[in-house]
Order: structure tokens, then sequence, then C-alpha cells
């Protein structure tokens, strides 16, 4: 009796947790999964009627909205890179006592809710904000100069917005390094950029994989940054799937829209991970 | 001889790996970017506006400190925003321990498949659960409201309190819960005195995450609201039109007492570490 409760208590404990991850998340997918093969419209309902021109006609339309949500992606997530590698290679290496204060000055952000953080980002860069105001009036900057409304702009919000879920993951790896090796780097006379380009950059690569996979993913199916800070000129794919759903009701079109999106974004952390060795990828996102 | 001289010298900077200071500038530039927006949110809830539109300093006062909850439905919007991260948070934390536990100290048939359900729960694109939940709320014609936010927090965050805990229990001894039972604690004794009490940075760290999650959340929450609103749906929602200073009141007050609150934590971590 003893025994079988031995055997029996992982799955009596998974059970809750995984039957709510099933109703809630593996049943909505097949869901979604047929409704965009369905054709009809919000009056006289769905049928399924297995239309892949759904995914085709999908793609013919909103194509180009697809591939600007992955090239802004793909720069806010290199923006994200370059800008917190230094940030984080001074704090593991220097921040010393300090160390826990600066990530904490880092995560600051987090503290205020993600709509409310990109509203303030559009006051800081409003025309006459903060930022441009001042610049205009010492002459720096053109009367008519505005960032608002523009890519750059969504780009900067977006790397804003993901850039501590960079940073945490460079620093973790490289606050990882034993300092011993980097020592047997130099006493083998390499220099400091032989020694930063062959040992420690190498080490801190899975921390830089682990932040790709962390900001790539929600930064490039993201749409409050697009509508905030983009204007109607920059929408991207999550704008789309947004405005089929709740103001065309075309439900059959934006599940085959999302699942699109989907396949090219699980496809892509795949073969990723294949590329890097699967299990620290795993391992990093499981962190 | 010159090999001799030189090597001594090529030794000297590495206490020195980084030279600091450029490092330490830029450092605090982006901590000050970073910043910024928070700053400029926290003064503009001291602007004394009269347009719809909070953009423009128009002089300090306290007005809307004093009027805070005379937007009826953004207070409401609030309540529900918190109400929900609690219920979320309560929720989360019991499922994704009893599974964390499973997948930290079991081996067991389904172990990949858990796991890699987790995963996918975790690295999928936000729009794509909850558009998927619409999809199935739809087909099923359930009304959405508070209820179905809850199901779709509860289902995003439970996975991020099992890893959390799963982290914790692999490096258990199972040797403590078996003396305990050899002193003849029961098993629920034994859960609740030995084993709960060491895995409960992790449970806590969980149950922080899963709060954050919820009560941050806006894209799950977006497609599974319909009429019911929540924080930052309502803020989402005043963009079109103009956010009123009671937005950024509300957003500095959580931020104080959420930096607040994590100051407390930290300092009481610090204590217990150093009277250890």
């Amino acid at each position: 009796m003893r025994r079988l409760r031995g055997a029996l208590a992982p799955y009596l404990l998974v059970l809750p947790g995984g039957l709510w991850l099933a109703v809630f998340f593996v049943v909505p997918m097949v869901y979604m999964a047929s409704v965009s093969l369905m054709t009809g419209n919000i009056i006289d309902g769905f049928t399924m009627t297995w239309h892949w021109r759904n995914y085709t006609d999908g793609l013919d339309v909103y194509g180009d909205k697809l591939v600007r949500s992955l090239w802004y992606g793909g720069l806010a997530t290199l923006a994200c890179i370059a800008l917190a590698y230094p940030a984080a290679y001074w704090i593991a290496f220097k921040g010393g006592r300090h160390k826990s204060t600066w990530l904490f000055l880092l995560l600051l952000p987090f503290f205020v809710s993600f709509v409310l953080r990109t509203v303030a980002w559009k006051l800081v860069l409003t025309d006459e904000g903060p930022v441009l105001g001042p610049l205009k009036g010492w002459g720096l900057l053109p009367d008519g100069f505005h960032v608002l409304d523009s890519g750059f702009a969504v780009v900067s919000g977006l790397t804003y917005n993901f850039l501590p879920f960079m940073i945490l993951p460079i620093y973790v790896a490289l606050e990882r390094i034993d300092y011993r090796v980097i020592e047997a780097a130099y006493d083998l006379y390499a220099g400091r950029l032989a020694v930063f380009r062959r040992v420690v950059l190498p080490l801190s690569l899975p921390g830089v994989f682990a932040g790709v996979i962390m900001t790539f993913v929600p930064v490039s199916s993201d749409y409050v940054n697009a509508e905030v800070l983009g204007g109607p000129g920059n929408t991207m794919i999550g704008n789309v799937v947004q405005t089929e759903y709740f103001d065309n009701s075309s439900y059959a079109l934006a599940s085959a829209l999302s699942f699109t999106l989907m396949a090219i974004l699980l496809v892509g952390i795949f073969a990723y991970a294949r590329a890097l060795g699967t299990k620290d990828v795993l391992e990093a996102a499981g962190r | 001889m010159t090999t001799t001289l030189t090597a001594p010298e090529r030794r000297a900077p590495r206490r020195r790996p980084v030279r600091g200071r450029g490092l330490q500038i830029y450092t605090t530039l982006l901590v000050a970017w970073l910043l910024l927006p928070i700053a400029v949110m926290i003064l503009f809830g001291f602007n004394d506006t009269k347009s719809k539109q909070n953009f423009e300093w128009e002089g300090f006062t306290l007005h809307w400190y004093a009027h805070l909850f005379d937007k009826k439905d953004l207070t409401t919007a609030l309540v529900n925003s918190l109400t929900i991260a609690a219920l979320t948070t309560v929720i989360a934390t019991v499922l994704g321990t009893l599974a964390g536990l499973a997948l930290g100290r079991h081996r067991f048939r389904g172990q990949g498949v858990s796991n890699l359900v987790m995963f996918a729960a975790i690295s999928c694109p936000e729009l794509v659960m909850g558009s998927s939940l619409l999809a199935m709320f739809v087909a099923t014609e359930t009304p959405r409201g508070y209820l179905t936010i809850l199901a779709a927090h509860v289902m995003f965050s439970v996975s991020f309190v099992a890893i959390t805990v799963r982290a914790r229990a692999v490096g258990l001894d199972p040797k403590i819960e078996e003396a305990a039972q050899d002193l003849g604690a029961g098993p629920w004794t034994t859960f609740r005195l030995v084993t709960l009490p060491m895995i409960m940075p992790g449970v806590l760290s969980g149950a922080l995450l899963a709060f954050a999650l919820s009560v941050d959340d806006f894209i799950i929450t977006n497609f599974t609201s319909g009429a019911t609103q929540t924080f930052p749906l309502w803020v989402w929602a005043s963009t079109r039109t103009g956010t009123p200073p009671q937005v950024n009141v509300m957003g500095t007050l959580i931020f104080a007492v959420g930096v607040l609150l994590a100051i407390i934590n930290i300092a009481a971590t610090r204590r217990r570490a150093r009277t250890h």
C-alpha cells in the first residue's frame, strides 16, 4: 500500500497544476488551430471547412506586418544586448559590495506597470517633453523635429521595456565565471582584449542566449509599444491580431495569423536551441 | 633576460581585468535612462493640468492625490487587479508548489512531457496564449469576465512557481524526511514541519513572481476580460482619450509600496544572514 502510494505520489502532485495547464493552455491551442481552418462570420457562426486559405490570405495581406514584427523584434533584441552587456560586465566584475544595489536599481522599472511604463516613455519622447523640449529651446534640434510615430520610437520603447530581461541572465553568466580561469589566462600571457575575447565572452554566451529568448519572443509579439509609440504607420502583427479579433471579429483569420506567428517563433527557438545545444538553452530558460 | 623582466609586468594588471571608470559612468547613465520615465510619471502626478491630456507641465498641485478615487471605474479596475493578483498568487502557489515538488523529487513517466508543457507555457508569446483562450471561450460560449481572467492568470503563473520550487526541491536530501518519518511523523507532519520549511524560499519567490506577473499583465488579460477592467486595461483604454493624472498617482503609490516592501525584505534577509 505504501509503495503504491509512493508510485502514485508524483502523479497526484502534478495533477492539479497539470490539469489547469491542460484546460487553459493546451486545449485553447487546439481550439485556435481548429478555428484557424474555419470559415464564417460572427453573425452566422463559424464552421469547419478546412479552409487553409486563411493562412495564405493572412500572409498575403499582413505578411509585411509579420516581417516588420520580426525586424523590430530583432533590432530591439540587438539593442538590448549592446546596452546590457557592458553594464552587466561592470556590475559582475566591479560592482564589489554594491552588486545587489545596482541590480535593484536596474530592476526598479518592474515596479511600474508595463503599459504605464510605455505611456511614461511616450511622455518623455513627446515633442515638447522633458527631453526634446529643452533641446529645441537651446537650438540643438530643429523645431519640427519629432520622435513619436516612428519605427525608432517603437524599437526604443521595446528596448526600454525589456532591457532588464537581458541584463539579468548576462549578469548571472558573468558572475559565475571562476576568476581563477581569468587569472590563468593572464598568466599565459593573454592581453586584456584576448582575455575578454577568448575567455570571458565565450563563458558569458549562455547568458546572452537566454536573454535573447527572454526578449525576442515577447518583443516581436508585443503590440502595446507599437500602438502607444508608433502610431498607425508602424503597426506590428500583434496589433493586427488584436484588431481582427476585437474590431473585425474575423476570428478565423486572426487565429491563423496568431498560429503563424507562434510557428515561426517556435521553429526559431528550437532551431536556435539545436544550434547551441538544447540543454543549455532549456536550462537557461528554466532559470 | 627580457622574458623574466616582462613576465611580472605582464602579470601586473591581473588584479584589475577591467578598468572601471568609463563603464561605471556608462552603467550610471543606463540606470538614469531606466529611471527617467518613472521620474516623469511621478512628476506628472503633481501636474496642475486643465486639459484631458497630461503632457505639458502647468504647475504643481496635490489635487490628484486628494481626488485619487474620484474616477469610480478606475478605482474598480485597480481593486480588480489587486484581488485577481492575490487570488492568482494563492492558487498558483499551491498548484505550482505541488508540481514543483513532484518534478524535483521524483522520477516518473510523463515527467518529460510535464517539463515540456511548462517550458512551452513560459516561452509561448502572450499574444498566442491570449488569442487561443479567446478562441476557446468564444467557441464554448463561455462568458468572459473576472473568472476567465483569473483562470488565465493562474495558467501563466503556475509554471513559474513550479520551476522556482523545483530548483529548490532538487537539492533536498531525502534522508532528512526519512529521519522525520523514522521518528514517527506522518506524511502530512513531515511535509509541514520538514519539507515545507526547506523549500520555503522557493515557494516565496514563486509567489512573489506570480503576484508581479498577474498584477502587471496586459496582453492575456485584454483577450480574456470581456467587459471587466483591470488597472493595465484601464490605462490602455485611456491612452486613446488622454490619461488622467490619477493614473500617475496610482502608479507612483504602487511603485512606492513595491519598492518599500522590497527594501524591507532585503534588510530582513540581511539581518537574518548576520544573526545566523
